[in-house]
């Protein structure tokens, strides 16, 4: 289904679709009027347009000269509050800006509720009455993909309408993008998925100890053409004595807790070798942690 | 800035107007067009999708997931490891634990990716001709990747990577070894050159080239076999037969066999030394020439003719182990040896040496320790993984070929990367080798020895949830499943 070339499409179980053009993965669901055909227009420049200025969603984003794509002004303005005081590029921003600019198209009249999950980082659009229900598998080699009721889920979670969260979204070591920390995952709940995307880059980022055995390499030995240059990224992490496990999430929290002060996100959940940190929205039902044990057992 | 219109024209405006302004490619990168990113990847890496890299020089679809398919038992499916991932940090499941079942038995297949720092590749190539002395450094881009070693029959013998090269060296010795080892187990051609011998391109399953002239045949015995295989066919057609071998060279009328069918002391006399009658070592130095020799000419390894017992008019055939390299003298009145045309019933002996010489090939054996960490993705109790093994309850395949595993401590496995799939090695930048291993056993078995049963899944739902990645290959080996292990 996904061959050389152009974008490619195909439906999945359930009514959901997957597009797929180069590394944007997205799955998307749309419950009520039938859109998905201006959506996978759109989606059909989209990666053409970012390539276009690449080089310049690259660059830092501190007093950064501009870009002028939609997705790319996304991508800027959901990184350039924490500039002045993180390195970020746009591209921290990227998945959740896709996602976002995509939803644009589902979010019409006659659309209950829709989602588009760009390789875990997400846009929702919910009207009133709808919900969606989060899950978080931190480890997704423990998934047991024929028992859903043993799988080791970290943390569930509701969104509804009148929370104000539309995004959500997912950074750590392990996925295909690069991480300077050594979460397992990060996922922030925020008002879109370009400011959630950009949040738990930071946040992930600041999940770090210096345990030995952590493996780390520049990220351009890595990856090439990363944004992050000759940075050190995590490649490996060994099990981690539990102090150093603590000391990381609690150098992820004090992150979190910084820019939820700013507004900038609403809620976090930080996982790191089974141990879980919540940084709850303010006013709201926090997410509900799943036992670890659970999720060790089920392993 | 200016606005860009948006919409869907840009398309085609930007993929026409951004190819020409790009930066060329790097060496040593390859540039991927599978997407409009254009990704110039280095050697080892992926692009920006994590599904097309760079392998040894190669655009590379990665990670797909490898069936073998066998004709027995009908339709039976296998999923090997090939693009499985790995158990790293170890103590993970592997990443499939699949059941399936084999004549009314639950069998499960443990299907992983090892990353592998102690591995290495024994090499055979099949000639005489000298490629470097033993122990002599084998270099891939200037760093040393392994060395010559212990000469087998008719062949040489290559050890190439391993622990030191890979992560002993230089971080530039590290990432040829594992830029090296990958293509030659992924079955590609690579270029190696040894300290003070040959430049080789070797390929498994290929004809070595030595000194970019390909290898036709690998001998048909020492000089000295070959006396004794011939001696009965040149017996009436010719006087005498020196057969050239960097090893043992051999004449006819005083090696045993001549000696045997009564064929008369011919006077000739040859340098080097004699070690029994009609069989001489050393008779010139090794090389590219006649025989594993450095001779282009042959008469210059005979040092004359004793004058009381060779006569006028005396045949002689010189030829080498191969049949490649042959010439006909008759002696004249003053006893030396004039070129002649060969007669067809000689031609035709001579051409049989050729028709019993094997096309030379160059083979690559990969051995690897299984014994360490990756047996966590197994069992909680890895030594019960081991032992099992040992035991011969447990199946060990390399990309559903089969692995002969080594006696002794822990599970030293050797496989023929041309019967694994395509591309079945990758790399990390530790640097270390990424390859396939599949444990096949019981159920039962798995139980006993501490398996993760929580983990096991039926192989149907593996294929119908990893669809999109599975690639079907038929399969040109033993069925793994239900099958014993090949055990030393």
């Amino acid at each position: 289904m996904s061959g050389r070339g152009g974008a490619t499409r195909g439906l999945l179980e359930g009514g959901r679709w997957h597009f797929q053009h180069g590394p944007i993965d997205l799955i998307i669901e749309v419950e009520g009027e039938p859109v998905i055909e201006d959506c996978w227009r759109e989606f059909q420049g989209v990666l053409p347009a970012l390539v276009a200025e690449l080089p310049a969603l690259r660059q830092a984003a501190h007093r950064h000269p501009g870009v002028s794509g939609g997705i790319a002004r996304r991508m800027l303005a959901a990184c350039a509050p924490f500039a002045a005081e993180r390195f970020i590029t746009p591209m921290a921003a990227v998945a959740g800006a896709v996602a976002d600019e995509l939803l644009g198209a589902c979010a019409r009249p006659g659309v209950r509720r829709a989602s588009i999950n760009n390789g875990g980082d997400i846009a929702l659009w919910l009207t009133a009455g709808t919900a969606y229900r989060i899950g978080i598998w931190s480890q997704v080699e423990r998934l047991v993909p024929r028992a859903p009721a043993v799988s080791p889920l970290d943390a569930l979670f509701s969104i509804d309408a009148k929370s104000p969260v539309r995004g959500v979204a997912t950074s750590g070591w392990r996925g295909r993008s690069q991480s300077l920390g050594i979460a397992d995952s990060v996922t922030v709940l925020a008002r879109t998925a370009a400011a959630a995307d950009a949040a738990a880059t930071l946040i992930a980022n600041a999940v770090n100890c210096d345990a030995p055995g952590i493996l780390r390499a520049p990220a351009v030995s890595v990856k090439d053409d990363s944004d992050l240059g000759e940075r050190l990224v995590t490649v490996a992490v060994p099990p981690l004595p539990v102090t150093a496990i603590a000391e990381a999430l609690a150098q992820g929290r004090a992150e979190a807790l910084r820019w939820q002060q700013r507004g900038l996100l609403e809620g976090a959940v930080l996982c790191l070798q089974g141990q879980i940190e919540i940084v709850a929205p303010v006013a709201a039902a926090p997410p509900v942690p799943v036992a670890p044990a659970t999720a060790m057992e089920a392993a | 800035m200016n606005e860009l219109p948006a919409g869907h024209t840009r398309i085609d405006q930007v993929s026409e107007d951004v190819e020409p302004a790009l930066p060329r490619v790097v060496a040593g990168k390859v540039r991927c067009d599978a997407c409009p990113v254009l990704c110039q990847i280095s050697p080892g890496r992926s692009g920006a999708c994590d599904r097309w890299g760079n392998v040894a020089g190669k655009l590379t679809r990665l990670e797909s997931l490898v069936l073998t398919q066998a004709g027995e038992p009908a339709g039976g499916t296998f999923l090997t490891g090939v693009g499985a991932g790995t158990t790293y940090p170890d103590y993970k499941p592997a990443p499939f634990i699949v059941s399936s079942r084999h004549d009314d038995v639950d069998m499960v297949t443990v299907v992983t990716e090892g990353i592998f720092s102690y591995c290495s590749f024994k090499v055979k190539i099949d000639t005489d001709r000298h490629l470097g002395a033993e122990q002599s450094s084998i270099r891939h881009r200037g760093e040393i990747v392994g060395h010559v070693t212990t000469a087998e029959y008719g062949s040489q013998m290559l050890s190439i990577g391993g622990v030191h090269h890979l992560t002993g060296g230089s971080k530039k010795e590290g990432r040829a070894t594992c830029e090296l080892m990958a293509a030659l187990g992924n079955k590609q051609a690579v270029e190696v050159s040894i300290d003070g011998g040959a430049n080789l391109t070797i390929q498994a399953g290929a004809a070595p080239l030595v000194n970019g002239v390909p290898e036709q045949r690998m001998r048909v015995g020492c000089g000295s076999a070959t006396i004794g295989i011939f001696a009965q066919q040149w017996r009436g057609l010719v006087d005498e037969v020196v057969v050239v071998d960097d090893h043992i060279t051999g004449v006819l009328s005083e090696h045993q066999a001549g000696r045997y069918l009564g064929i008369p002391p011919s006077g000739i006399e040859l340098k080097g030394r004699r070690s029994t009658p009609g069989r001489y070592f050393k008779v010139a130095n090794p090389g590219v020439g006649w025989g594993g020799t450095d001779i282009q000419e042959p008469l210059s390894i005979i040092a004359g003719f004793d004058h009381s017992i060779s006569w006028h008019g005396m045949r002689l055939l010189m030829v080498s182990t191969t049949g490649e390299h042959a010439e006909y003298f008759v002696l004249d009145e003053a006893l030396r040896p004039q070129a002649a045309t060969m007669p067809d019933a000689l031609r035709t002996v001579v051409e049989r040496i050729a028709d019993n010489c094997e096309p030379a090939v160059a083979t690559v054996l990969f051995v690897a320790g299984a014994g360490g960490s990756l047996r966590a993705g197994v069992t909680e109790s890895p030594v019960e993984l081991t032992r099992a093994i040992k035991q011969g309850r447990v199946n060990v395949t390399c990309g559903g070929a089969p692995a002969y595993v080594w006696p002794g401590g822990g599970i030293t496995v050797m496989v023929d990367v041309a019967r694994m799939p395509e591309r079945s090695f990758g790399t990390v930048p530790t640097p270390a080798i990424v390859a396939p291993i599949e444990f096949t056993l019981s159920l039962d078995a798995f139980r006993d020895l501490g398996g993760h049963m929580a983990s096991v899944q039926p192989l149907a739902d593996v294929l119908a949830q990893q669809a999109e990645r599975i690639t079907r290959v038929p399969s040109v080996n033993p069925w793994p499943v239900g099958a014993k292990a090949w055990l030393g």
